[in-house]
């Protein structure tokens, strides 16, 4: 059988303002029909721009195809006029994206956005095209149809507006479906059910499926073969076996290497020792409800009851997901958020009861690392000025001395003094979360909050910002209240585990006794959800799926 | 990252690049110069007699004169004097009340925050021209209380402005790393939030020059703002109007002119900044 799409050395040329770029070069893929192909790299690898060359999604005008055949079901796509692409755009090939919330449209209904393909491309009337939809939302397994087809996109949870748009996508019955990062804004349990559904629908119905990810446990646990990119050129081509088992290329070999679940703990949890540094006892963050209509709707108990303690020089992850109250937990114990209720004890000390003055001062040995530190940045400030300011603060260092502990803290954190004169744009994503971390650091703090410090790098990034947190935990002693949602993160780094779900502690441990050896059902779902970059994993699907459907249901509950 | 390093660094430069800008900053600077050259003139901007009675336009008087035989060009570059003036002067006073107005209810917010932004809703629900007529009247007709009540009315727009940029401001994170090495609330206010919420000030400020610019002049025209022989824009249009029908064009034509290209001017000028304001389109060396 031939294959569905082929794409013969394709080259794209992108018009900036700032001169011609060309994001892929050479590039070939094949999708044979009804198989699953994942597209691999790391961010600026070209994986998106490839795919959205398919359906030329992207602005003719500065867009253009320099090179190579796009061949879809026997046509070739790269001349084809836009009037002719608009008939197999959504009804022959239908794309889903990364954050559903930005592809549906606001102000429209579910059943508005959902029926408009049947009646574009189907010639549905309207009564068919509201019957077809409910349907469709049924088969992406949504089970109050009606409910949610009057929805606006806000009313729904992430997990369902990506099944809403996973219906729209199948619609059409396309032959084939791009799906672009499709559970990247996605918690894992929620990931799970999602790739489920796509694999289902993949099989039920013949569709291909291009799956452009960064992801490789997602990979490993979807594709039929997969294509590694790296700079806009194709590294590797192969089964999925092949590639977690037998990687040619040396890209595919590094890119491995990095991945948590390859890499062993340098070193192992230690138990803490001596009196503990941090000691948080039933902290309370409620929320005041939202006004709506003139009245208030009930408030939330974003953080309800959590007490934990951290011994000096050890690392406590709190992990959980959206919406656990476990980023509040971190703000709160720093009285950054001014906790309801609790007690927060730092070597000794009471922090509730610190006048505004001394808190000030006390910042000083309790830091933050934020997840987005392009955010955390002021945009006006050269980094030197920003790194300064804390200095200024709290020491009465000269301006020599000032710039002295700046360039040994760049160092610290693996940065030349030079980029000190640069503003935060003019950084990559991984140097930007040293210039946080160092930030963090320049007043030796004995505490750090590290709040999601590496969810938003490549993993070839984040490998080196995890060893340089050990490292400097190492060298300097620092306690870590490590907060994220990626397990496999956590068991890298963390001495002590604790779950949180809704606000509250579901499970606390041991890093060995929590993932070894998991009591609340909760956890085991988590733990179940994460895609294991082992392509053999996936015998034991359905096993999975119930344990995460209970656990779920139990975090509900 | 591209490379960045060819680009230039201040705002000036960038703004050299923006065409429409360079434009807009043409009309102003020969509108400046005007008015700093309007001393030269060989007629005075006020005495009568320096040609013949509503004579058309000619080399020895370019824009004509008036129905006192006073030079028209002269006038309309002394008027250029008045008007920028009272543009500076009332926008500064708008900026210096709307702008610590706007940041103080955002920063505190709750109940001192909502009362100061319901005062400045009220001051804007008045149609402003009549609000600023009002004001000019009550403080008696003279250029003084026009600039007076041109900036009253200009407070609301800076202070939602301020007020809206401050609430976005304070909920981003950079602010809370503010917080979370200890700098207290004064400075975070002074040293982060209010530069990041300068840009659009920066922007409105420039384009409600203009808008002062013609307010001033409806004022002065209708009577309420410059008196004459003040040669100020909307006074010369005021002048000019009864000789609309008989045929002399001219005494209306180039105040009206001038008011049309000053406010032109600062508007361009105005989209050029926000455009060039953008702190990404800044580098290093």
């Amino acid at each position: 059988m031939s294959d569905l799409l082929t794409v013969d050395n394709l080259t794209v040329r992108i018009d900036t303002s700032r001169g011609p770029i060309t994001p892929v070069r050479d590039v070939s893929l094949r999708i044979p029909r009804g198989k699953m192909l994942g597209l691999v790299g790391e961010s600026g690898s070209g994986k998106s721009v490839t795919a959205m060359t398919i359906t030329r999604l992207l602005p003719r005008r500065n867009v253009h195809v320099t090179g190579g055949r796009i061949e879809f079901d026997g046509r070739d796509l790269t001349n084809l006029s836009d009037r002719s692409l608009r008939a197999v755009r959504g009804k022959e090939i239908a794309t889903i994206f990364q954050e559903p919330m930005t592809a549906l449209n606001p102000v429209l209904t579910i059943a508005d956005q959902v029926t408009e393909p049947l009646r574009v491309h189907l010639g549905l009337s309207r009564r068919q095209a509201a019957d077809r939809a409910a349907e469709l939302l049924d088969m992406v397994g949504i089970r109050d149809t009606a409910r949610v087809l009057r929805d606006y996109p806000h009313q729904l949870s992430g997990g369902m507006r990506q099944r809403v748009m996973i219906a729209m996508a199948m619609s059409c019955e396309p032959k084939l479906l791009i799906a672009d990062e499709p559970t990247t804004a996605l918690d894992v349990t929620t990931q799970l059910q999602i790739l489920e559904l796509v694999m289902d629908l993949q099989q039920k119905h013949g569709t291909s499926v291009l799956l452009i990810t960064h992801d490789l446990g997602v990979v490993a646990q979807t594709c039929d073969e997969v294509t590694v990119m790296h700079n806009g050129q194709v590294q590797e081509t192969a089964p999925v076996e092949q590639i977690f088992e037998a990687p040619q290329a040396d890209y595919t070999k590094r890119l491995l290497s990095f991945l948590p679940s390859n890499r062993e703990r340098s070193r192992t949890a230690r138990p803490a020792e001596g009196p503990a540094l941090l000691e948080v006892s039933d902290l309370v963050k409620v929320f005041p409800g939202r006004r709506r209509r003139g009245r208030r709707t009930e408030p939330v108990a974003a953080v309800d009851g959590v007490s934990f303690s951290v011994a000096p020089g050890r690392t406590l992850a709190i992990v959980g997901e959206s919406g656990s109250g476990k980023s509040t937990t971190g703000r709160a114990l720093l009285r950054l958020h001014e906790p309801t209720s609790g007690s927060v004890s730092f070597d000794g000390v009471d922090l509730m009861a610190l006048p505004a003055e001394e808190l000030r001062a006390m910042r000083a040995r309790m830091q933050i690392v934020f997840q987005d530190t392009y955010a955390s940045l002021d945009p006006r400030w050269t980094i030197e000025r920003t790194l300064a300011e804390p200095l200024r603060l709290h020491t009465d260092l000269d301006a020599a001395g000032i710039r002295e502990r700046l360039a040994e803290v760049m160092e610290l954190v693996g940065l030349e003094a030079g980029h000190l004169e640069r503003f935060p744009h003019e950084f990559s994503g991984g140097q930007r979360q040293r210039i946080g971390i160092a930030r963090a650091l320049l007043l030796n703090p004995s505490l750090v909050v590290c709040d999601e410090p590496v969810s938003a790098l490549d993993v070839s990034v984040q490998a080196q910002v995890l060893e340089l947190l050990k490292d400097l935990q190492d060298r300097l002693g620092l306690a870590y209240v490590f907060i994220s949602h990626d397990l496999s993160v956590v068991r890298l780094i963390a001495d002590e585990v604790l779950v949180m779900s809704r606000g509250k502690v579901v499970e606390h441990g041991t890093v060995d006794e929590v993932f070894a050896a998991p009591k609340h059902p909760y956890t085991k779902a988590l733990l179940a959800a994460v895609p294991s970059p082992d392509p053999r994993a996936r015998l034991d699907r359905a096993q999975r799926r119930e344990l995460v459907e209970a656990g779920t249901k139990e975090a509900v509950a | 990252m591209p490379d960045l390093k060819s680009r230039p660094t201040t705002t000036l430069s960038l703004l050299l690049r923006n065409r429409l800008a360079v434009v807009g900053l043409v009309f102003i600077a020969l509108w400046t110069l005007g008015a700093l050259l309007s001393g030269l003139s060989p007629y005075g901007a006020t005495q009568p007699g320096a040609g013949a009675l509503l004579q058309g336009p000619s080399w020895a008087h370019p824009f004509g004169t008036d129905n006192f035989g006073r030079d028209l060009l002269t006038r309309v570059l002394a008027g250029g004097r008045i008007s920028l003036w009272t543009g500076l002067i009332a926008i500064a006073i708008s900026l210096l009340i709307g702008v610590p107005l706007g940041a103080f209810a955002g920063f505190v917010r709750g109940r001192a925050g909502g009362l100061v932004m319901r005062l400045m809703d009220m001051l804007l629900a008045f149609p402003s021209l009549v609000l600023a007529m009002a004001i000019a009247a009550a403080l008696g007709p003279g250029m003084v209380s026009a600039m007076v009540a041109v900036g009253i009315v200009g407070i609301p727009e800076f202070a939602r402005i301020v007020h809206g940029q401050v609430l976005s401001l304070r909920e981003r994170d950079f602010v809370e790393a503010g917080h979370a090495i200890g700098l207290p609330g004064r400075s975070i206010l002074i040293r982060h939030i209010v530069p990041n919420a300068l840009a659009p000030i920066l922007v409105r400020a420039t384009l409600g020059m203009g808008y002062a610019i013609l307010t001033a002049a409806s004022l002065s025209f209708i009577g309420l703002g410059a008196q004459p022989p003040d040669p100020e824009w909307g006074v010369l249009i005021s002048d000019g109007r009864g000789y609309i029908i008989s045929g002399e064009w001219w005494m209306t034509t180039f105040p009206g002119l001038a008011i049309a290209t000053s406010i032109l001017g600062f508007n361009l000028l105005g989209d050029g900044l926000r455009d060039v304001l953008d702190p990404r389109l800044r580098t290093s060396k």
